[in-house]
């Protein structure tokens, strides 16, 4: 069976204007389908820079990649299906939520470019599962709370049924009992229909309780692969 | 007893609704402050922000705040003309915004935007400010504070934007802090790290300190006083240290559903549509 994600030897390197930075240093792992692995690490590490390179936002990369055995070019867009297997939530749910869009069109749309039937229930219903209520739809981002910018964030993730998900930091902005409400919904949607998850967390309890394996990473490096006893313990 | 520093009392917000009423989203919450430290949790959309920003005026139209009181040192905020919000922001009240990346200012390098508030509020000279942006950097946990302080926003990574975001605000020494999940991108080391400069400073400076947070962990560690907010409405109100024993179902429900290595594979309890409605009449 291929892996859903493989990195090997994956680098990124910035120049923020007076030193080069190795944002990620010869990373490698491997993510077995329909498994949810955990990224954590200290702030500044390199997590978000992962993802963002699995997403295909961030082309400036070496090494190789390769998500359910179809393989990136460095400098390029990923092309065809994974546009639509992969899917991405930002740290920063202010990244995928277009200012000026309200809600619904933020949603409708990903659906009506994909051919999707139905684009204005099947986006009731995305609210309706991350636990908002019918009434922001009409609304822009800026008019929400933080974590309902945040769920908007991740119903649109889950609009087209992604076959890998990269949730970066998801229930940051969430209290307890909406944030249960999330990862049950993801646990769900993983039982449901295989959805491989790469989940970065700073919380080793929701990384515990979500990841069947998962890497430390530590100044661009991955320090250590954990297996399940192994976060068990931690 | 002194006279506390913040004053609340019947502070609603609301907006208009498509349908031509209003949607109350902070409902009548009262609250009083010193020196002591006061921590607001709540669910996702409960008002707790909204709160925040009508103590500083800003609350965005068509939003209509109306308060009972609304005192600061002793001084109503609720009639202030534009410019004299100017000067309770930032030098009297600092806010640190739960967005950092709509906080700041993507076109100017973090050195200005943390010494902004020196610039409009201190008349320190040119080189001091920037040593004080530069210790603050420090202080809240960025290594190379030389290099960040040349960074622009977009160069920043998550937790990076909210030290920076934070620096901005504890440089100007305001009078209060309202901090709105000041550290929810940080892992448990920084966090505990940034809140006990925050408290130090706060008691070096005499600065009064309202956090909102969704840790109660951290919560219950670190504020005297916790209110608990469910649909724009206080639910609960107690000592910190009796938070993980308070009777209150919503907030007995926000300790119960914690994750951990041992829920793995399971479900984690929520609150049942019924449970909420319940709480929702009990507010009343
Ligand atoms: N566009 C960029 N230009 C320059 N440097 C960048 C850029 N994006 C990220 N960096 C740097 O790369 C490093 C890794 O950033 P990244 O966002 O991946 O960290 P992270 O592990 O996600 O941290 P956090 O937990 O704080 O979100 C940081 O030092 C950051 O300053
Ligand atoms: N401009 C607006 N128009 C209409 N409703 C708004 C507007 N801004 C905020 N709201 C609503 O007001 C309510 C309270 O928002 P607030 O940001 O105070 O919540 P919060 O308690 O801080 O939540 P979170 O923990 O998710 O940040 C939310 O239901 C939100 O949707
Ligand atoms: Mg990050
Ligand atoms: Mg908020």
């Amino acid at each position: 069976m291929t892996a859903a994600l493989e990195l090997d030897r994956l680098s990124v390197h910035f120049y923020n204007g007076r030193h080069d930075i190795a944002a990620v240093r010869e990373a490698s792992l491997s993510i077995a389908a329909g498994t949810s692995f955990g990224l954590f690490g200290p702030s500044g590490c390199g997590k978000s820079t992962v993802l963002r390179v699995v997403a295909g936002i961030e082309l400036g990369w070496s090494g190789q990649v390769a998500a359910f055995g179809t393989p990136y070019r460095a400098g390029q867009k990923p092309q065809g299906r994974l546009r639509r297997d992969v899917q991405m939530v930002f740290q920063d749910p202010y990244a995928s939520l277009h200012p000026r869009h309200s809600i619904r069109r933020t949603l409708e749309e990903p659906l009506i470019v994909n051919g999707i039937a139905d684009a204005r229930r099947v986006a009731a219903e995305a609210l309706a599962a991350v636990g908002l209520p019918p009434d922001i739809a009409p609304r822009t981002p800026n008019a929400l709370s933080g974590g309902q910018r945040q769920r908007v964030a991740i119903a649109r993730a889950l609009l087209l049924k992604p076959r890998l998900l990269l949730l970066d930091e998801p229930t940051s902005a969430l209290d307890m009992s909406v944030q249960a409400e999330i990862l049950n919904l993801l646990m769900d949607l993983k039982a449901a229909y295989g959805m491989t998850l790469l989940l970065v967390s700073h919380d080793r309890d929701v990384i515990a309780h979500v990841c069947d394996s998962a890497a430390r990473m530590r100044a661009g490096l991955i320090e250590a692969i954990l297996d399940r006893p192994a976060l068990a313990a931690v | 007893m002194a006279e506390p520093l913040i004053e609340v009392d019947g502070l609603t917000v609301r907006f208009p609704t498509a349908d031509g009423g209003w949607s109350t989203v902070v409902d009548g919450v009262r609250f009083a402050a010193g020196y002591e430290r006061l921590a607001i949790v709540g669910e996702s959309g409960s008002g707790k922000s909204l709160t925040a920003r009508a103590i500083l005026g800003l609350v965005p139209a068509p939003g209509q705040v109306t308060a009972e009181r609304l005192h600061l040192a002793g001084r109503d905020l609720r009639n202030l003309t534009p410019s004299a919000w100017e000067r309770v922001r930032g030098a009297e009240i600092g806010l640190v915004l739960q967005d950092p990346r709509f906080a700041l200012n993507p076109l100017h390098r973090v050195g200005r935007q943390v010494e902004e508030a020196l610039v409009l509020h201190t008349s320190l000279g040119r080189a001091e400010r920037r040593e004080r942006a530069l210790d603050m950097l420090d202080a809240v946990g960025l290594e190379r504070p030389r290099d960040v302080y040349h960074l622009f926003p977009g160069q920043l990574s998550g937790g990076m934007g909210q030290r920076v975001m934070i620096a901005a605000m504890l440089v100007a020494r305001p009078k209060l802090l309202i901090a709105d999940e000041p550290t929810s991108a940080l892992d448990e080391n920084l966090r505990r790290q940034i809140l006990q400069l925050i408290a130090d400073l706060a008691e070096r400076h005499h600065m009064g300190l309202i956090l909102i947070s969704h840790d109660l962990q951290q919560v219950a560690d670190f504020a005297d006083e916790v209110i608990v907010m469910f649909r724009g409405r206080i639910v609960d109100r107690r000592g910190a240290r009796d938070l993980a024993h308070s009777s209150n179902p919503y907030t007995a429900m926000l300790w119960n559903c914690r994750p951990s290595a041992a829920t793995y594979g399971t479900r984690l309890p929520t609150l049942a549509a019924a449970e909420r409605e319940a709480l929702d009449d009990r507010g009343a």
